[in-house]
C-alpha cells in the first residue's frame, strides 16, 4: 500500500532522518514508534505531502507520489490526522466532516452561485455522507456544536470522522492518543480496529506503548533519525536494541 | 431564503419612504459599497485573505467602463461585462503570485498593486484625464428609460446588489464556500482533505475582483465622471472598515457596515477631513470590542442587557 525509500531529511546542518525505509502492508496496522526526537512527525510530514524531503521516495499503491502536495494525496486516498489536532474550529462538527467530502463532489464557483439542480442534490449527498461518518465515530449529537468549542477528546474524534469522509484507503495518525485519559485511549482504540476492518490502511505515530502493542500488526522504530528495528509487536518488544534505545544503553 | 425576501422587500419600499428627497443620492452609494464590501468580505471574512488593495480593482472596473464608452463609444451594457471580465482575469493572473504570501506580507503585497493601480490612473493622462478625472460617461438606459434620476438609478444599482447578495449567500452556504471557511481556518487541514487551497485562493480573489469591476462600472454610469481620488488608498481602508464594522464572514454584516459607513459621513460633514482617523478609531474599537462585527454583536448586546434585566427582576 504505502511504501517509503531512502527518506533523507536535512534541515540546516541537522539530518533528521537518515536513509529509512520501510514498507506498509495494505489493510494493516502499521505503529511507528521512537523516543522524543527520532523523527516520526517528520516523516509524517513528508509521507503527507507537508514537507519535502532531501532524498528518497515514496510510493503510494505502487505509484511514485514523492512530493505530490496533500491535496493531489488525499484524492489518491491517502488522509492524515494531526497531533495538535487542526479543526476548522469556526464551523459545526457537521460541516467540518462535510468539507472532508469535497473530493467527493465536484460544484464550482458557478454552480453553487447559482444553486444549480445537481449542485443542490450534491448537496445533500454531502449532508448524508458526512452524517454516516459522524454516526460511526460516536459524535452524532454534537452535529451542531462549534468545533473549536469541543473538549480535546471529541475533538479528535471529529478530526477522524473528517479524515474517513475523504473516504481513503490508508490513514495516518499523528499521535491520536495525545491528551486523552485511559477511558478514550481505550475507545480510541476500538475505533482504529474498526477502521481497520473497513479495509482501510492504517498508520500511527504513537507514544502510548500499551495502545500501540495492543492494535498494531508491524512496528516500524525509529531513532536519531535512522530506522532502529521492524516488526511484530512482540519481536520489538524483545529486540535489545529498542530497549536499549528506549532506556538508555548502559547494559 | 425568507430573510432575503425581507431584506429584498424592505430595499425595494424604501423608496415610498424617503420620497426621492437627498437620501436617494446617498442609499445608491450605500447599494455600491455593499457590493464592495461583500466582494471584499468574500476574500477577508471567509477565505481569511486580506487586500488593501481593492480600491485599484473598483477604479479599474469604472475607468474600463467609463474610456470604453464615453471615449470610444461603446454600449454601457457591452463595457460592463468585458470590464468585469477583464479585472477578473487580471486578478487571476496577480492572484498567482501575491496570494502565496500570508498575513502582512500579503498586506503589503496587495497595497502596493492598489498604488500601481491608482498611479496609473493619474499618469495615463490621454486615457484617464489624469487627475482632472474623465467626464461625458454615458448614463445606463434600457431602451428609452435612462437611469438619470436618483431614484432610477437606486433601483439600477439595487438590482445589482440584491443578486449579488442573493448569489454570494448561496456561495456561502455551498461545498465552495465550506472549503473557503476550511482555508481561513485551517489552510493545512482543508488541503488533506482535497482542497486545492491555492486554486481557491486565487478563484476568491478573481471572484472579489469582477464584483468590485461590476461596482465600479455602475459608479461611473451613475455618477458620469471618474477621477483617480475616488480610488486611492483611503477607499481600500474604507472599504476595510466597512466588512469589519459589519462582521466577517457575513454577507448581511456587509450591507450594515456599508450602510454605516456610507451614512455616517453624511451626520459628520464638520469632520470630512477627519474621516481617515475617524474609520482608524471605528476599526479599533470595534475589533477590540465587537470581533464578530455589527451583525453579530449587536443581538449579543442585547442578550446581555435582556439577561440583565431579567436578573433586576428576580
Amino acid at each position: 500500500m504505502l511504501e517509503v525509500s531512502g527518506i533523507t531529511q536535512i534541515f540546516g546542518g541537522v539530518t533528521a532522518l537518515e536513509d529509512v525505509s520501510f514498507t506498509v502492508a495494505k489493510g494493516a496496522i502499521t505503529g511507528v514508534i521512537g523516543p522524543n526526537g527520532a523523527g516520526k512527525t517528520t516523516l509524517f510530514n513528508i509521507v503527507t505531502g507537508i514537507y519535502t524531503q532531501t532524498a528518497g521516495r515514496v510510493f503510494l499503491k505502487g505509484s511514485d507520489v514523492s512530493g505530490l502536495p496533500p491535496e493531489k494525496l488525499a484524492r489518491l486516498g491517502m488522509v492524515r490526522t494531526f497531533q495538535n489536532i487542526e479543526l476548522f474550529g469556526g464551523m459545526t462538527v457537521l460541516e467540518n466532516v462535510m468539507v472532508g467530502l469535497h473530493t467527493r463532489s465536484s460544484s464550482g464557483l458557478l454552480a453553487c452561485s447559482l444553486r444549480m439542480p445537481w449542485s443542490r442534490l450534491e448537496e445533500k449527498k454531502i449532508r448524508a455522507g458526512a452524517l454516516k461518518w459522524l454516526e460511526f465515530t460516536g459524535i452524532t449529537d454534537l452535529a451542531d456544536v462549534t468545533a473549536g468549542n469541543l473538549p480535546f477528546g471529541k475533538g479528535r474524534l471529529l478530526e477522524i470522522a473528517r479524515a474517513l469522509a475523504v473516504e481513503p484507503e490508508i490513514i495516518l495518525m499523528d499521535e491520536p492518543a495525545a491528551g486523552l485519559n485511559s477511558h478514550e485511549t481505550s475507545d480510541l482504540a476500538r475505533l482504529i480496529q474498526r477502521i481497520r476492518d473497513l479495509g482501510i490502511t492504517v498508520v500511527l505515530v504513537e507514544h502510548d506503548m500499551e495502545l500501540v502493542m495492543d492494535i498494531c500488526d508491524r512496528i516500524v522504530v525509529l531513532n536519531l533519525g535512522r530506522k532502529l528495528a521492524e516488526g511484530t509487536p512482540r519481536e520489538i518488544q524483545e529486540n535489545h536494541e529498542v530497549i536499549a534505545a528506549y532506556l538508555g544503553d548502559d547494559t | 431564503m425568507l430573510k432575503f425576501l425581507a431584506f429584498a422587500g424592505m430595499i425595494l419600499l424604501a423608496p415610498l419612504y424617503f420620497k426621492g428627497g437627498y437620501l436617494m443620492n446617498v442609499l445608491v452609494f450605500v447599494g455600491i459599497h455593499t457590493m464592495l464590501a461583500i466582494g471584499l468580505n468574500l476574500l477577508l471574512g471567509y477565505a481569511g485573505q486580506i487586500s488593501l488593495g481593492h480600491a485599484g480593482f473598483f477604479g479599474l472596473g469604472a475607468y474600463l467602463s467609463g474610456v470604453l464608452t464615453a471615449t470610444y463609444g461603446w454600449n454601457p451594457w457591452l463595457a460592463m461585462p468585458l470590464a468585469a471580465l477583464m479585472v477578473g482575469a487580471l486578478a487571476f493572473a496577480i492572484g498567482f503570485p501575491i496570494l502565496k504570501l500570508k498575513g502582512h506580507y500579503l498586506a503589503m503585497a496587495t497595497l502596493g498593486m492598489g498604488i500601481i493601480i491608482y498611479i496609473v490612473f493619474n499618469e495615463t493622462v490621454e486615457l484617464t484625464g489624469g487627475p482632472s478625472g474623465l467626464s461625458g460617461i454615458p448614463n445606463l438606459a434600457v431602451g428609452s428609460l435612462t437611469f438619470d434620476s436618483d431614484v432610477k438609478n437606486y433601483y439600477l444599482i439595487w438590482s445589482f446588489t440584491l443578486v449579488t447578495i442573493l448569489l454570494t449567500l448561496n456561495l456561502a452556504n455551498s461545498r465552495v464556500g465550506r472549503a473557503l471557511r476550511a482555508v481561513h481556518d485551517s489552510e493545512v487541514a482543508a488541503r488533506v482533505m482535497g482542497v486545492n487551497a491555492r486554486l481557491l485562493k486565487v478563484q476568491i480573489f478573481a471572484l472579489s475582483a469582477l464584483i468590485s469591476s461590476i461596482a465600479g462600472s455602475l459608479y461611473a454610469h451613475t455618477m458620469t465622471f471618474v477621477s483617480p481620488a475616488s480610488f486611492g488608498f483611503n477607499f481600500s481602508v474604507e472599504l476595510l472598515t466597512m466588512v469589519v464594522i459589519g462582521g466577517l464572514g457575513s454577507i448581511y454584516g456587509s450591507f450594515l457596515g456599508a450602510a454605516l459607513l456610507t451614512l455616517l459621513p453624511e451626520f459628520l460633514r464638520a469632520a470630512q477631513d477627519y474621516d481617515i482617523i475617524i474609520y482608524g478609531g471605528l476599526l479599533m474599537l470595534m475589533v477590540m470590542f465587537m470581533p464578530g462585527g455589527l451583525v453579530r454583536g449587536v443581538p449579543d448586546l442585547f442578550r446581555k442587557l435582556l439577561k440583565k434585566g431579567g436578573a433586576n427582576h428576580a
